[in-house]
């Protein structure tokens, strides 16, 4: 039964990727779109997050790439009129946009219906205080807690509660302005900063160490209920579910504890009514069968993605249907397609979450892991064993480590202290702590983590232990090295726990464990994943692959049709959802061809590792060691390394080196790019410009050169104590203090030092080639100087200040790159230009993070043009020039600063951005309003902080001071920056440093929320920032007020916002430029 | 991990091996091998009656981990376990986790099945065994132990009356409350007199071929039992003798089919049994589906049903009744198991229907 009236509906997407809030909604929303368009029902969507899948072409029938807000949602709903909006699948942006339409009375004003979970009962979630009264009502327990609206209220119930107690903040993402607090002072700070982001805190009980479990609970409005999956923590209470190592199903609970919380959750979701799909999350005690409700997401959200992939049932794509009125038992399993969607999948194996941290790439923050998300990404990891999927997973996490054990030793001082208070390294320190001799019982007491996965763990350890009996790998049993491989570990960890090479040889003793395995009959098999753990037959083309069997559940056809595509691996600083939309489409295209496409990935906030995307889905590692195993079985035409990133990338000269056919630019040529040296002696032979660059070893060396080449300089070290890898530096003072306290230079640690040009525009260009001719090429600028990483810049497309004669120019230093590489397929470079004088400094010869900006403002895929260029195929090249295009495409960056803890929010050459929105304007300015807003930018009321830092930011930042006054503006500053503008005709009251504790002071402004923007642009673009530059800054994250640390950046939004007014920005979907 | 490994093979009818290690009893064993796709409930799962003679293959790869409950009582019933023993011939596990951990676990897996005399074995492809007993339908096996003797060969427990072998010999009482309840034990799983007793009942459980219709009582429940449904004629017998006297009648599993073929309904062998915790039924009629805990190979033909019967449920994927009901008169009965343990507790509801008729016709 159908909703037969509704013929149009809007779907929200959740912007930009951040943390907490990352892929996974884009995986959702692009299975609601799916559901709808089948149909037959016009999709309207609004998401800026132009790197998705499901703003890509015949997705929706229009997209908006338009900031999710209530304001730019009404205008939308105003010029569309659709009769229906979905609010479930696009995280808590979308959920909160909903709520506010709701409250506002826009959905009633436009008679437009809520499809799926009413907004009451989404309301009824969110709020602390009504949840707790509406589980009261069927006896449900929550638990004790009390909303609170005073930091006095929040002091008062804790006394009564008693401590330790939580603080959490409602309505916000992943538990953002939560955490802990074992007594009065902690909980001062938090509560004051938790206010911040909501009008209401609650203060509850803590039950640190109980077990947390989680059900994704599905219903119909015919009250039919299921639970597709439940989800157990390895890490008890205390850590975000984001931030814990999940597996599902549950291990450590009996019948009854699954049970009894599996018909609670079907009773909640009854009682509160929703119409779609939920999550809830439970607190269970470990010595009983108490338990808690923690929470319940009326919504899509990353457990629910995660459940998806675990199971094979497709979660989004069933609740969108259901929103539109059908019953569970009216839909069928998306798997077979002959059985019912109303069953709960069985799973034969087990899968592991564990998240990715990049907490290394921040400076100041704090890595310790509490009740609030600081993961960027996540990946998933399938076995038939808990350590087979677990090691897995280590290594795909992809951090250099090669399981649990057989990595690089770790520092531990206290393993006491380090048990007991977890970091991002808290498995590796278990794996030390067990290596040195703590039992399972000293670490149950510190962690209280189940003793089941730590018996597990011990076993692994036990296992290592019994390999290091061993000096050569033939002299291991047999029984040994398959029970190894069945619990996971690699032909690296046998190879370093038994042949124990040093360094360069590791890789060759890995492959001849390789090659023993494969004559001793060792090898892994492909398993399906069918929701119903074979009771049926399945047609199913999802895969992994184990050691804990003795058949292969498909066949393999070597008609030399299969294609491999490499995915991306899981989202992390620096790669995201724009490989996994380039992978997508490079697995369409072969399958469009007539191929049979062949994807590998095992990030499950993805769409490439939806199986309905590929012919074919291994969701297991992108190690050389299980690429191989791939290549083995499926014997391919070739494998494409060139659209999931680094990760791929990084394998093409080993896959090669193996044998292995890899399509498009040939291994030794993408080594020649990669390759400082081999890549700077081919620039020099092509005669185009580079900046100078000399490898060194020693500290005289350095000096020596930074004397011939001038301050400021890049040093790239390629061993690091401390800190970030890399840092620019203006004067020896820094030089000395970077090099020796955060590096090591030797022989072995080489460093590069290159000169680094200040105020240099940066320029970036896409391109795709063939045989070493270029087919398509975009070019794009970077609205900040060089300097800023090319993942945190604000790039303008086509570019708006760009010499006609600098673009001529890069387009024939393209030309030359890649005749002189011999590229085919997708390449990028980034360049910088002053003067016109231009140098190039990287080159990467696979498709980048821009590759789908581009690609969707100019409206020519360069990736099916790539993909058919691999696979030796004719790609249509459009007649299409970016000088054609009447309007601009601004692609922005997303920060999660308020995420990460003390964390210094400035920017710098190390990336540190965790996503991005594009958005098309009809100029410059109102591209850069509409994307500036989309990343969470609020224009000023009326109160605008400034400090500019030195004379030319300061002169940079004059005529919008300028321009500010004259629109009215209050105008605050700092004494210099003060001073110089009163020089220069500009009134700005004086705000006193934080030190100071002179009145008015920035901090009681920024605290009180007098400011409504803040300007503040560090003096120099070393790191050695001080106290009160920092304090700013970190204030303004803390305490969400919008913070702009770029002068150029900061110039462009401050024009932008000043010539056009709100009501002035065009609401306009994709097709209509 | 066991510290010795001891070499162990399951042998199909059909030929294929299967090597893996012992755990349990280091004894061999015969009988129908047969697969659950229950991701939980292990110690309610072996000690169920309706897998007697059956070799059991777990799909869920990783069993052990929470441990095994102890003996303790309550209500004159194993509190933690579904009957007073393991009913399982042998377990077939692809993972077995000797280490566990849990509040309520008194000892290993692989003890209890020691002190059951059960055996186990560990470290074969489960999902390959499933699907070759998917695709041939259930099938003989046995299983060897390094350095035991083997068993004669393959033995079909289907051709005997296990319902006799496992029934009790004796009528049993349980409780005291208001409904005298009448269980009659094909193989009756501990859940279902719990549930009764919850509601009220003095339950008392009869032998298979018991004549309970002299006795004085409110209703009847045919419990769910092991094996080939058109051997227990007795019952069959009793229940045409119980329908005269019109006393509401609640089937379970081997239940449904006695009654079934009580109103001269026709049984036949599924191509591919029910078993798990994942099956979903929808009440005819309405909108309203169930998941719901199975274990059968044999179905009731809804075509072979007089006029005054209906289907009262059907299987959403293959479209099998799983169900009968009267049109008029207070029987009813279904093929799942509303009492679960193991498994999901949606229908336990007809429990509560079951009593308000047997209330109703007082």
């Amino acid at each position: 039964m159908m909703e037969k009236d509704i013929k149009k509906i809007l779907l929200l997407g959740s912007g930009a990727l951040k943390i907490g809030e990352a892929g996974e909604f884009d995986y959702s929303g692009s299975q609601a779109l799916k559901a709808l368009k089948e149909e037959g029902i016009e999709t309207v969507l609004i998401n800026p997050n132009i790197a998705t899948i499901q703003t890509s072409e015949n997705i929706a029938d229009k997209v908006y790439f338009l900031p999710v807000t209530p304001e730019f949602v009404e205008e939308v709903i105003k010029k569309e009129r659709p009769q229906g909006i979905m609010l479930a699948f696009g995280g808590q942006t979308a959920l909160n946009c909903g709520v506010k339409l709701f409250e506002n009375g826009v959905l009633e004003k436009y008679d437009l219906r809520v499809l799926g979970t009413p907004v009451q009962a989404i309301i009824n979630t969110e709020d602390r205080e009504k949840f707790n009264a509406k589980l009261a009502q069927i006896d449900v327990k929550t638990i004790q807690s009390e909303a609170v609206t005073t930091v006095a209220d929040a002091k008062r119930v804790a006394r009564e509660l008693g401590y330790p107690i939580i603080v959490r903040a409602a309505f916000t993402l992943g538990g953002l302005g939560s955490g802990f607090c074992d007594n009065e002072e902690e909980l001062d700070v938090l509560a004051t900063k938790a206010f911040n982001y909501s009008p209401q805190i609650l203060v509850e009980k803590s039950l640190r160490g109980w077990k947390e479990i989680e059900y994704e609970v599905v219903r119909d409005r015919y009250d039919n209920c299921i639970t597709v999956c439940n989800m157990e923590n390895f890490d008890p209470l205390g850590i975000h579910t984001g931030e814990s190592i999940v597996v599902a199903p549950s291990q450590t609970l009996s019948n009854n504890e699954f049970h009894k919380l599996r018909r609670l959750a079907i009773k909640i979701a009854r009682h509160i009514g929703i119409v779609g799909e939920c999550n809830v999350q439970y607190a269970l005690d470990p010595e009983s069968e108490d338990y808690r409700v923690i929470e319940v997401n009326a919504r899509l959200s990353r457990s629910s993605a995660l459940a998806s992939k675990a199971t094979g049932y497709p979660l989004a794509f069933v609740a969108a249907k259901l929103g539109l009125g059908y019953g569970l038992h009216e839909l069928k399993n998306a798997v077979t397609k002959s059985t019912s969607a109303m069953f709960e999948p069985a799973l034969d194996y087990i899968v592991c979450k564990i998240p990715r941290w990049d907490l290394g790439k921040f400076k100041g923050v704090s890595r310790e892991l509490g009740s609030s998300m600081k993961s960027v990404g996540e990946i998933m990891s399938i076995g038939r064993t808990f350590e087979e999927a677990l090691q897995k997973g280590l290594r795909m996490v992809g951090q250099g480590m090669h399981g649990f054990v057989a990595n690089k030793d770790l520092e531990v001082p206290d393993f006491d202290e380090a048990l007991s208070r977890p970091t991002d390294n808290r498995i590796f320190v278990i794996a030390n702590a067990l290596h040195c001799g703590y039992t399972v019982d000293r670490i149950y007491g510190l962690t209280k983590i189940d003793k089941w996965f730590l018996y597990k763990l011990d076993g692994i350890m036990r296992l290592s232990k019994q390999l290091e009996g061993y000096d050569k790998i033939e002299e291991v049993p047999d029984a040994l090295l398959i029970e190894a491989k069945q619990r996971g570990f690699s032909d690296f960890q046998i190879a370093r726990k038994v042949m124990n090479p040093c360094g360069a040889e590791m890789n060759a003793e890995a492959m001849h464990v390789r090659i023993h395995r494969k004559a001793r009959g060792v090898t892994p098999f492909v398993k399906q994943i069918d929701t119903l753990a074979a009771e049926y037959p399945a047609e199913s083309n999802y895969l992994y692959m184990t050691y804990n069997a003795t058949a292969h559940d498909v066949d393999f056809v070597h008609d030399d049709r299969s294609v491999v595509v490499l995915g991306s691996g899981a989202y992390r600083i620096g790669s995201s959802v724009e490989f996994d939309w380039c992978s997508v489409n490079a697995a369409q295209t072969i399958h469009k061809s007539g191929l049979r496409s062949i994807m590998v990935n095992y990030n499950p906030e993805t769409v490439s590792t939806d199986y309905d995307e590929s012919d074919r889905l291994y969701f297991d590692e992108l190690t050389l060691e299980r690429v191989l195993d791939i290549a083995d079985l499926e014997v391919p035409r070739g494998v494409v390394v060139s659209m999931g990133g680094q990760i791929p990338n990084n394998l093409a000269l080993r896959l090669d080196g193996a044998g292995v056919p890899i399509l498009g630019t040939q291994a030794a040529d993408i080594d020649r790019a990669e390759d400082r040296h081999k890549f700077s002696q081919m620039l020099d032979q092509l005669g185009i410009d580079q900046p100078r660059w000399k490898e060194l070893t020693s500290l005289d060396d350095i000096y020596r050169f930074v004397d011939e080449v001038g301050f400021p300089v890049l040093i790239r070290p390629s061993y690091v104590l401390s800190g970030a890898a890399m840092n620019v530096v203006s004067n020896r003072g820094e030089l000395e203090g970077f090099l020796t306290l955060a590096t090591d230079v030797s022989k072995q640690h080489p460093v590069v030092v290159t000169e680094f040009i200040e105020n240099a525009k940066e320029i970036e260009i896409d391109a795709v080639a063939r045989d070493g001719e270029v087919l398509v090429y975009a070019i794009s600028e970077h609205v900040e100087f060089a300097g800023v990483h090319s993942g945190d810049a604000t790039i303008v497309f086509p570019p708006q200040k760009m010499y006609v004669e600098t673009m001529r120019r890069i387009k024939k230093i393209a030309r030359k790159v890649a005749e002189g590489l011999n590229i085919t397929g997708p390449f990028n470079m980034q360049l910088m230009a002053k003067d016109n004088d231009i140098k190039v400094i990287e080159c990467n010869l696979r498709a980048s993070r821009s590759f789908p900006f581009v690609s969707k403002v100019l409206k020519v895929n360069f990736i099916e043009i790539a993909t058919k260029a691999m696979l030796g195929l004719e790609p249509e090249i459009p007649h299409k020039s970016s000088f054609d295009l009447d309007y601009v495409g601004i692609k922005a960056p997303q920060f999660s600063f308020s995420r990460l803890q003390k964390a210094d929010p400035v920017l710098g050459v190390e990336m540190s951005s965790t996503g991005e929105v594009g958005c098309i304007g009809e100029d410059y300015y109102e591209a850069i309003l509409k994307a500036m807003l989309s990343v969470g930018y609020r224009i000023p009321q009326k109160n605008i902080l400034l400090s500019t830092g030195d004379a030319r930011s300061k002169t940079e930042m004059l005529s919008s001071a300028r321009m500010l006054q004259q629109r009215g503006y209050n105008l605050y500053a700092t004494k210099g920056t003060a001073a110089y503008l009163e020089n220069n005709g500009v009134h700005a009251e004086v705000l006193h440093w934080p030190d100071t504790n002179k009145q008015p002071n920035t901090l009681d402004y920024i605290r009180e929320k007098k400011i409504d923007l803040v300007i503040n642009i560090p003096k120099n673009l070393s790191e050695s920032e001080l106290y009160n530059d920092y304090t700013i800054r970190r204030s303004a994250v803390d305490f969400n007020v919008p913070l702009i640390t770029n002068a150029r950046l900061a110039s462009a939004f401050v024009h932008a916002f000043c010539r056009i007014k709100p009501e002035e920005i065009q609401i306009k979907s994709w097709n209509e430029y | 991990m066991p510290i010795t490994k001891k070499r162990a093979t399951l042998i199909l009818e059909d030929g294929s091996q299967f090597q893996g290690f012992s755990f349990g009893a280091s004894t061999p064993a015969n009988g129908e091998v047969v697969f659950s796709t229950a991701m939980t409930g292990y110690p309610e799962s072996l000690t169920d009656p309706s897998y007697s003679g059956q070799i059991l293959v777990m799909t869920y790869p990783i069993v052990g981990s929470y441990g095994v409950p102890d003996d303790e009582r309550e209500d004159g019933l194993s509190k933690h376990f579904e009957s007073d023993r393991v009913h399982v011939r042998a377990l077939v596990v692809a993972d077995y986790s000797d280490e566990h951990s849990h509040w309520n676990s008194a000892r290993s897996l692989d003890q209890w099945l020691k002190e059951q005399g059960v055996p186990g074995i560990y470290g074969v492809d489960t999902r390959a065994i499933t699907k070759l007993l998917r695709d041939h339908g259930s099938m003989l096996g046995k299983i060897t132990v390094e350095g035991e003797p083997t068993p004669l060969g393959f033995e079909n427990p289907n051709t005997e009356n296990l319902v006799a072998a496992v029934s009790v010999a004796e009528p049993v009482t349980f409780g005291n409350g208001r409904h005298k309840i009448v269980v009659v034990d094909c193989g009756c799983k501990n859940n279902i007199i719990r549930h009764l007793l919850r509601r009220d009942a003095t339950v008392t459980l009869v032998p298979w071929d018991y004549d309970f219709t002299r006795m004085d009582y409110d209703g009847a429940v045919l419990s769910n039992g092991p094996g080939n449904p058109r051997l227990p004629f007795a019952t069959v017998d009793n229940i045409r003798k119980a329908m005269e006297i019109g006393k509401p009648i609640f089937g379970i599993c081997m239940g449904n089919q006695l009654l079934g073929l009580a109103v001269g309904a026709e049984t036949y062998k599924l191509r591919y049994g029910h078993r798990g915790h994942n099956q979903s039924v929808l009440l005819c009629g309405t909108d309203r589906a169930f998941i719901t805990s199975q274990n059968h190979g044999y179905a009731v033909d809804p075509a072979t049903l007089g006029p005054e019967w209906e289907n009262y449920f059907v299987n959403l994927n293959d479209g099998t009744s799983e169900g009968i009901r009267h049109r008029t008169k207070p029987f009813f009965a279904v093929q799942f198991h509303p009492e679960s343990a193991s498994g999901p507790v949606d229908t336990e509801f007809l429990f509560d229907e079951f009593m308000d008729m047997v209330i109703a016709s007082k």
